[in-house]
């Protein structure tokens, strides 16, 4: 299987300002196609590892980055995302164009890809059992699932945008890069120094953000899917003990709708979906300060059960 | 089984029917299309809003296992789609049925949702953006206190856009649900008020047939339906649906051409009857032309002197030859945004007399206030 990493920087920047760069990520085939250097970049940087698919296969997404022509193309250069040719955005200035076709991707999935009960969450798996993780913005889910893909042991399935297969009711991988905000940039840089993270884009509706590139071995795996296990609800409070608090199912079934993308849409899929993935699981609280006690902690969630 | 030969004149102005043409003709054929094929027409369906209409028709013909893997994938999130929207039609009718109930009034529901409640081929896939129901002209103020009762509440129009409507229009200004968000849309005819076509609606409700369910549902009697599925697409400006409102016709025109007894022999003349005998003749030229149609040759005969003289129908084969197309890039010619243009300006002019028309496009160019920017990504 071609990968993007064998194309030439040359080549990558060709297919992407030509007929388009035909990626796999999971189960969903994108064609993207824009000009733009910062673009071609973040590719080079994020996605080397992906499945790269020729110029005649079939796409499901079809995204464009191009700078709209207009009297900012010089003073405050921007750029549109368009879906296959259509404008579903506002543009965005033209730094943050690796970030909004990262967040274009995600409103591709979480809008249309209706076999999956898809909900706003990180999930890991470890030992064939899925670690759901579903959050605001804010409370540290993206900085804590960075830590548990990179040192804790645990394979990366998606940083956004957790897919359970209606008939199967398992998590199907969805793996892409962790997108990284504020102040967690400078935390993952210095926890893992490893890891590979794509330029800080200052200014953005979230504030700072970069991405940091998906693990090798969860972008290889991306076919073995797992079984649900444990819905935890993170919350980072600075200077917090580590705490774990079982929550009944009834609230878990209820916070993890409210998380959904297409609960509603899915009908009494949904519903049915849901209940058999909260009859699988156990639903915790989890309230953390510290990565490597959250690290410790959270591999012994049975323990701690109700 | 084909009872129509094409004329020549359609065959070359349309050398190269785009594919998702092609497919909704043919479907059987898709067997064999190729992966890039497959990527072209999903993006055409999806443009024309006919993604779920592909997977019904597949699913109907039993191809859905022959066809490419890959495609099927994105044709079944479309089908979740168009169920959910099916589901939530039915609940509003019903709602909005016991409103009308409650004022000793009959459901007369109109275009998708009665296609939806009747179970008629182009409910298969098809998505709903709003509910359209006929009630009597006099009714119309009980009806919409009724129904703001209920929940429906005007959009926010200013005094001019209250006047467009009320004085002008076939139809209240759209009532929207507070809270489920769901569209209404309350008829007292099927043409603007000032359009120069009058059909009268009192002909319209007296022939409408009830539905076994919901009880006190109606749906217009098939003629009707049929008259009014061409007069809505063909008195109309705007035209990027356009395809999909030519298939609903073509669905209908095949369903009850099969079913009912004397349909294509009764359609001219009722079409004379509720004067909109020149959009039944552009709606069955299109179809057949576009989709292939199976219409009689008596019935294209005897309403061929409804349609436009020679020099005029010329221009207007070039003008919907080209807007009826999916409005993707991959069907759009260089003189397609010229035909939408062109129709636009139709569209107005058959809504209203000119002096009225331009007062109108004035107040709505210069005075209205602008409506609010897109939506943040």
């Amino acid at each position: 299987m071609l990968t993007v990493g064998t194309l030439s920087p040359a080549a990558l920047r060709a297919r992407l300002a030509g007929p388009g760069l035909r990626l796999r990520t999971g189960r969903f085939t994108t064609c993207l196609r824009g000009d733009i250097p910062s673009l071609a970049a973040g590719i080079a940087q994020l996605y080397p590892d992906y499945p790269l698919l020729g110029e005649q296969d079939f796409a499901d997404f079809h995204l464009q980055l191009q700078r709209p022509c207009n009297g900012r193309r010089w003073l405050r250069p921007q750029v549109d995302l368009l879906y296959d040719g259509r404008r579903v955005f506002r543009p965005l200035p033209l730094a943050q164009a690796l970030p909004m076709f990262e967040w274009g991707l995600n409103w591709c999935v979480s809008s249309r890809a209706h076999r999956y009960l898809i909900v706003h969450a990180a999930v890991l798996e470890r030992g064939g059992r899925a670690l759901v993780m579903p959050a605001p913005p804010g409370s540290g889910k993206s900085t804590l699932t960075a830590a548990l893909a990179g040192r804790g042991g645990w394979r990366l399935l998606s940083d956004e945008l957790t897919l359970i297969d209606l008939d199967s009711g398992l998590v199907v991988p969805n793996p892409r890069p962790v997108s990284l905000k504020n102040q967690s940039i400078d935390v993952i840089r210095a926890y893992l120094p490893q890891a590979v993270l794509s330029p800080a884009v200052q200014d953005t509706q979230k504030g700072t953000v970069a991405h940091m590139r998906a693990p090798a071995d969860s972008v290889a795996r991306a076919d073995e899917c797992a079984l649900p296990g444990w819905i935890v609800f993170p919350q980072y409070v600075a200077g917090a003990a580590t705490s774990i608090e079982a929550l009944p199912r009834a609230t878990t079934f209820m916070e993890l709708a409210g998380n959904s993308f297409n609960y509603s849409i899915l009908g009494a899929n949904g519903f049915h979906a849901m209940a058999r993935l909260i009859e699988q699981v156990r639903g915790f609280r989890f309230r953390y300060s510290a990565l490597d006690e959250a690290l410790d902690a959270l591999p012994r969630l049975d323990d701690f059960a109700a | 089984m084909k009872r129509w030969t094409p004329c020549p004149d359609w065959m070359t102005l349309l050398p190269n029917l785009p594919l998702l043409l092609r497919a909704l003709r043919a479907p059987e054929q898709l067997t064999t299309l190729p992966p890039a094929g497959w990527d072209l027409l999903l993006r055409q369906a999806e443009s024309a809003n006919l993604l779920a209409t592909l997977h019904a028709l597949l699913a109907e013909r039993g191809l859905l296992d022959a066809i490419l893997p890959a495609a099927r994938a994105p044709l079944a999130w479309a089908d979740v789609m168009a169920q959910r929207h099916r589901q939530a039609t039915y609940w509003e009718i019903r709602l909005i049925g016991q409103v009308l109930e409650g004022l000793g009034l009959p459901l007369l529901l109109l275009k998708g949702a009665a296609y939806a409640a009747a179970g008629l081929p182009p409910a298969a896939g098809r998505l709903f953006s709003d509910i359209d129901v006929l009630v009597p002209e006099q009714q119309l103020p009980q009806v919409e206190a009724a129904l703001m009762m209920a929940g429906w509440a005007g959009q926010q129009h200013d005094a001019y856009d209250q006047r467009y409507y009320r004085e002008w229009m076939h139809e209240l200004p759209p009532m929207q649900h507070v809270q489920r968000q769901t569209l209404i849309d309350v008829h007292h005819t099927i043409l603007p008020r000032t359009a120069a076509q009058r059909p009268d609606p009192r002909l319209l409700r007296a022939a409408a047939r009830p539905l076994a369910e919901p009880a006190g549902a109606a749906v217009l009697a098939p003629l009707d339906m049929v008259l009014h599925s061409a007069t809505h697409l063909f008195a109309d400006g705007e035209f990027d649906k356009g395809l999909r409102d030519l298939w609903d016709l073509h669905c209908l025109l095949g369903h009850f051409g099969a079913t009912e007894a004397g349909f294509w022999d009764e359609l001219p003349a009722r079409a004379r009857a509720l004067q909109l005998q020149r959009f039944m003749y552009y709606g069955l030229r299109y179809s057949v032309a576009l989709l292939g149609t199976p219409v009689p040759p008596a019935t294209l005969a005897a309403l061929a002197p409804d349609g436009p003289a020679l020099p005029l129908r010329v221009l207007m084969d070039a003008l919907f030859l080209r807007a009826l197309l999916p409005h993707h890039a991959s069907c759009r010619g260089r003189l397609a945004p010229l035909a939408d243009f062109l129709l636009y300006v139709r569209g107005n002019w058959l809504r209203m007399p000119p002096w009225r028309l331009a007062r109108h496009l004035f107040h709505k160019a210069f005075i209205s206030p602008k409506k609010p920017r897109q939506a943040v990504a």
